[in-house]
């Protein structure tokens, strides 16, 4: 109804000027029409990432994996870090569009649609890892359980690698159609404002024939809100099976109780941050900074600082915890993680994670976009050095003193990891082409609350 | 409330521009003796329901029936795996080792309940790939909200009152379409 929420609160949607024909403009707008040159430049930067990608991969596939940079001591390196790296920063958007919607936090109606976006092609480019660091890849669907001629031959399903297939595998159809359902009455409003009938065609096909009826809207209701409460309970149990990979193995520097919360925390953050990134060119780009507000970039970056401590006092617990233990190999494994052969990776770590994120208890920080900007891409390169310092470290130095050994990484181990930034950026930006890159119905359904227009209305109302 | 059946193909419809305006209207017909058949917006409109006596969805009901039933298939199918079809000693623990079992049986549960849940949602919501919806009016998706009463087989009194009762209503907009 036309409540207004409190007329101190901040202002969800800028602009005197917004009505709901001129959110639907804002909005719409960006999908139609040629894309700009901008558009145009980044994708091709994203597709040349994409096509290093595909020659990368191509090469592990017909020589194996003996061309990435592993050995018998560091077994997994880059492979396992992007895995985790990539869906960690998967967290987020499930995160933004669930959780939240559960806390009924309004601010998550600006970035909830791109976030789930990000959260898909993030999962999308994490699930390449664990099947091409198999080595035989056309094999991979030996890790679905299923009844078979091979003996029978069954998977283990006291093992976390097969959990984690069945985390990753679901989390990704659930974010698919928890996303998919916010998108129908979109792609609704896109098709009935469509010049072309063959645009209106497309449309209708992508809303599945969305009317906007009471009744659906009453439904649709009810599947946001359901979807909400089975995707949290999700999102956290996919990082603690990610972090059980490691956590359930006997190697010094893995075996580690807090490991589910502390990957959790981490996922989130960086997650965020990736979300931060986005969504700060996105809104400059696109002239969305009404519905993405300073108010919006507040608020990530608060949880940003909240889950950077976490993760901080994890690390520490983690320090104090080896050396309470009384156990040397423990002991050792850290010691050598902050002092050993890869202290720049772990100062890195520190820096970025834990060290910088603090300037956000500042809120001059907090509300400037350059700060904001600066310090997503500082997570999400901290973030990539935890997963890195946590396998590669663990392993280097193992229990036989002849076997230690340092990592270099091959042409191919970074080749990959850049193009899988190139296949992620080419999903992201097809994504702010074809589809409404903020929630329309959304935004227009807490307009009339917490909208400057709409306070502003307000306040003239109660002044007669 | 009807869904919009093939059936009706004339319809009177009145549109509104603001959710508040909407509301009353949807009250105001209803005082007059009326039983609205379609009701149009771009977004949920909270209060709505109630005022339209829309029953709530048993949608999670669903939910949570195809939820339990991952349970079960999940903890039915490890347990005849582990026990009969393929008993293998892992690290020296029990072959029946339902810890082990939770993780699966939770992403199974949660995967079932999601993707049940969403096909159960557009079955009843008449949505699928390619559908020719009976859109009343392209604004309601944009910023109109319209209220819509079929009028197949009306006589042309009965048409008129619908039509002043809209009118009555605050409509800024009474006008009829027809579906083919």
């Amino acid at each position: 109804m036309s409540q207004v929420d409190s007329l101190l609160r901040e202002p969800l949607i800028n602009g005197l000027d917004k009505t709901y024909g001129k959110i639907t403009d804002d909005i719409v707008r960006n999908t139609e029409g040629n894309p700009p040159k901008d558009w145009w430049i980044a994708f091709g930067f994203a597709l040349a990432g994409l096509l290093l990608y595909v020659i990368a991969v191509s090469w592990t596939i017909f020589k194996g994996i003996g061309v990435w940079g592993l050995q018998k001591t560091v077994n997994w390196a880059w492979d396992i870090t992007n895995f985790v790296w990539w869906v960690g920063i998967g967290h987020a958007g499930t995160l933004i569009s669930a959780v939240l919607l559960l806390f009924k936090q309004k601010w998550r109606t600006g970035i909830n649609r791109a976030a789930e976006a990000m959260t898909i092609f993030a999962v999308i480019c994490a699930g390449q890892f664990p099947l091409i660091h198999m080595g035989r890849i056309w094999q991979g669907f030996f890790i679905f359980p299923y009844a078979n001629t091979r003996g029978p031959l069954w998977v283990n399903f006291n093992s976390p690698l097969l959990w984690d297939v069945f985390a990753i595998s679901t989390y990704f159809t659930v974010s698919c159609l928890f996303w998919y359902s916010g998108l129908m009455p979109d792609f609704a409003t896109i098709r009935d404002r469509a010049k072309s009938a063959k645009r209106k065609k497309i449309y209708n096909l992508l809303s599945f024939g969305w009317r906007g009826t009471a009744i659906q809207w009453s439904r649709f209701e009810s599947l946001s809100l359901v979807l909400a409460g089975l995707s949290t309970p999700l999102v956290l149990s996919v990082h603690s099976v990610v972090s059980f990979d490691f956590a359930t193995s006997v190697i010094p520097g893995w075996h580690t109780t807090i490991f589910p919360p502390y990957f959790v925390a981490g996922a989130i953050f960086s997650g965020f941050a990736m979300v931060q990134t986005l969504m700060l060119i996105t809104r400059k780009v696109q002239k969305l900074e009404d519905y993405i507000t300073i108010a919006h970039i507040e608020s990530m970056n608060k949880v940003i600082v909240l889950t950077g401590s976490i993760v901080g006092i994890a690390y520490i617990t983690e320090l104090f915890i080896a050396w309470y233990s009384g156990y040397l190999y423990e002991q050792y494994a850290f010691y050598n993680r902050a002092f050993g052969d890869y202290w720049w990776a772990y100062a890195s770590m520190m820096t970025c994670n834990v060290l910088s994120p603090q300037l956000f208890w500042f809120k001059k920080f907090r509300r400037s976009i350059f700060v904001s900007f600066v310090m997503s891409i500082f997570v999400n390169v901290g973030m990539w050095f935890e997963r890195f310092v946590i396998i590669v470290t663990s392993l280097h130095k193992d229990f036989l003193v002849s076997s230690w050994n340092y990592f270099t990484p091959t042409w191919v181990d970074m080749s990959i990891f850049i193009g899988s930034l190139g296949l992620f950026f080419t999903c992201f930006l097809l994504f702010t082409r074809a589809f409404p890159v903020i929630a329309i119905a959304e935004v227009k359904a807490i307009f009339s609350s917490i909208s400057e227009a709409a306070q502003a209305k307000a306040r003239k109302d109660s002044s007669h | 409330m009807s869904q919009g059946k093939i059936e009706h193909k004339e319809y009177v419809y009145g549109v509104y521009s603001h959710e508040t305006n909407f509301l009353d209207a949807i009250k105001s017909v209803q005082a007059d003796g009326l039983t609205i058949d379609d009701a149009y917006s771009p977004f949920p409109v909270h209060g709505i329901d109630d005022i339209l006596g829309v029953k709530e969805t048993s949608l999670h009901k669903a939910g949570f029936t195809l939820g339990l039933t991952g349970t079960v298939t999940a903890f039915g199918v490890m347990t005849y795996v582990n026990t009969m079809a393929y008993p293998t000693i892992f690290g020296g623990k029990p072959f029946w080792s339902l810890p082990a079992f939770i993780p699966v049986m939770f992403e199974t549960t949660v995967l079932m309940a999601a993707v049940g849940m969403f096909f159960v949602y557009i079955k009843r919501n008449e949505l699928f790939p390619g559908k020719i919806p009976m859109i009343i009016d392209d604004r309601t998706t944009d910023d109109k909200f319209a209220l819509a009463f079929s009028v197949d087989g009306k006589s042309a009194d009965e048409v008129a009152k619908i039509k002043s009762a809209l009118q009555k209503s605050g409509a800024e907009e009474v006008n009829t379409k027809s579906f083919e």
